[in-house]
């Protein structure tokens, strides 16, 4: 007989090599894929941290209590507060439409929900700039009126819900389809109605989904760069999201305190993978074997 | 007498027990077409009413054909970059059990659920020539960040989890015995990844592909920083189009914008096409 310890190392090694690559390939991959992922994705990650604290933790707070940065601050709040709960209707609402129902031009619902994602955050911007601006048709009237979109807050959350738009739908939309119409039929069939159905039995079923949905869009709200750019117009304390806050305070050379509020927001990417993974790891199969965006 | 000519005619949708569809599918046509169609329609419209004359004159100006070149190139070379690397990472995750998977799995995520700016100004202190990375290339003759190759390394990094994601599930699909089965008819290793595994993972790694190419080509906040942006030689497309506004120049921005759009569109289209036709070849 064979020593049993040989056999727990490893298999013979003869047999083995057909169904799983050799040794040294294996770890000559493993390198790769590791150096790979550290030079794209750990070392900026440690480094956002390691600036931020560069001039120690007096200069970190001093810069997150500044006038400027709590309004930037504010605004990012104020922004998603505004648009994420927008998509999240609109999310659902579609998701039901398209998921539960058969209709004619279904599937080219679906790809104008998906569009979002292949326009330019800058053109997602203009497309706003061209409608509101000073030379479009509807500038003078708005002027007269005195009614403040661009460069102003409306116009920051139209371009945050432009580019955030699919998120949520996009998780609901799979999922609900793979859950069928059978648990709603049964419900109305023993009587109860619509708001009831979607209360007690949709709802239940699709809770993580939507939660992992909104995680994505939150996200995205709180970090859009390009959009926000283009119809914010720039105007310290009053206009400027937190993403904005950092170009700002980069391109005036203080690293310091650009790397400062830049991981405020590396902190609330963290948060988002930490409780992205947790939902994936406890409730998986609840939520849209799509993954991705 | 209804229900008999309603089968028998056009029927926009199948009946159901369930409410709620008028309602539904209204709310949802009206959010659309207020936030994205009209808005979108407004930029088409715009650039039709330049009249052509105008549109040719802005489309190959000798700037904005280079920003277009720029940007749609290096878009490319990142995308092939995460293809090979993005398909070598989902495999070390599916197959090689390591301490910490779990973590390294979530970490991929990170250019998702990281802004952009926050991206842009990290890569560029990494690969600036004082920084981390940039540092050690220095001595060697390489620039990475401030040229075409910086634009390349922060479009790797947004790209990346299009492709592990969508090549991840297949590779955990795969049917072991399909590889015992090659490996009992006397292929070496070598043939059973190219000859066997390769085909099937095929359209997930085109998919990968037109996903991390189309989000690269419109990509602004993470590229800026590191671009250095001068004009003919690192400016990107976006950038340009914000440069216009800056100016005021309203039509040269929409028409640049047009230009971008349509390209992407017919390039989904043809990736669309291709991923189809793959499916059918080795699906």
């Amino acid at each position: 007989m064979a020593d049993p310890v040989l056999f727990a190392a490893d298999p013979n090694p003869e047999i083995a090599s057909g169904i799983t690559e050799s040794r040294p390939a294996r770890w000559g991959l493993m390198a790769i894929a590791f150096t790979f992922l550290t030079l794209f994705l750990v070392l900026p990650l440690v480094l956002v941290f390691m600036e931020a604290s560069r001039k120690g933790l007096g200069y970190f707070f001093e810069t997150l209590g500044e006038p400027d940065t709590l309004s930037a601050i504010h605004l990012t709040l104020l922004v998603a507060a505004i648009s994420v709960p927008l998509n999240l209707v609109f999310g659902v609402a579609a998701a039901w439409a398209i998921a539960k129902f058969e209709f004619k031009g279904k599937a080219f619902l679906t790809t104008l929900v998906d569009l979002p994602f292949s326009v330019s955050p800058v053109i997602s911007g203009l497309v706003y700039v061209l409608l509101f601006g000073a030379q479009s048709a509807l500038g003078p009237w708005l002027k007269a009126n005195g009614i403040e979109i661009l460069f102003a807050v409306p116009g920051i959350v139209l371009a945050t819900v432009f580019v955030t738009f699919p998120f949520v739908a996009r998780e609901l939309i799979p999922l609900m389809e793979e859950q069928g119409t059978g648990d709603e039929e049964a419900a109305i069939s023993l009587g109860a109605n619509g708001w009831q159905t979607f209360w007690y039995v949709t709802l239940p079923n699709i809770k993580w989904g939507l939660l992992y949905g909104v995680l994505l869009c939150n996200a995205r709200a709180m970090g859009e760069f390009g959009a926000v750019s283009v119809v914010s117009g720039h105007i310290r304390g009053q206009t400027n999201t937190m993403p904005l806050h950092v170009e700002i305070l980069y391109n005036e050379y203080n690293a310091a305190g650009a790397f400062a509020v830049a991981s405020l927001l590396a902190g609330l990417a963290l948060v988002t993978l930490a409780l992205k993974t947790l939902l994936e790891m406890r409730y998986g199969a609840e939520i849209a074997a799509t993954r991705g965006h | 007498m209804t229900t008999a000519s309603a089968q028998a005619g056009w029927r926009f949708r199948k009946p159901s027990v369930i409410p709620g569809f008028g309602l539904t599918l209204g709310f949802s046509l009206v959010y659309l077409t207020l936030i994205i169609l009209i808005p979108l329609s407004g930029l088409a419209w715009r650039s039709a009413s330049l009249g052509w004359i105008d549109f040719w004159a802005i489309a190959t100006d000798r700037r904005t054909v280079n920003a277009l070149k720029i940007s749609f190139g290096t878009a490319l070379a990142a995308a092939l970059i995460n293809v090979v690397f993005g398909t070598i990472v989902a495999w070390v995750l599916v197959r090689y059990p390591f301490p910490g998977r779990r973590i390294v799995d979530a970490m991929v995520d990170l250019p998702f659920a990281l802004p952009t700016a926050v991206a842009g100004i990290a890569l560029t202190s990494l690969y600036a020539p004082k920084g981390w990375v940039g540092s050690l290339l220095a001595p060697l003759g390489m620039k990475i960040a401030y040229t075409p190759a910086g634009i390349v390394v922060a479009l790797v990094f947004i790209g990346l989890p299009f492709v592990v994601r969508t090549v991840q599930p297949i590779i955990e699909e795969i049917d072991k015995e399909v590889e015992e089965a090659a490996a009992t008819l006397g292929a070496t290793r070598w043939q059973t990844i190219t000859r066997v595994l390769f085909p099937g993972l095929a359209p997930a790694i085109v998919t990968g592909f037109a996903l991390a190419f189309a989000r690269g080509v419109g990509e602004y906040g993470s590229v800026i920083f590191i671009a250095g942006n001068l004009p003919n030689v690192s400016e990107i497309a976006p950038l340009l189009i914000v440069i216009r506004l800056e100016e005021f120049n309203y039509p040269a921005a929409t028409a640049i914008a047009a230009i971008m759009l349509v390209i992407s569109f017919a390039m989904l289209l043809v990736i669309n096409l291709l991923q189809a036709w793959s499916r059918k070849r080795y699906g």
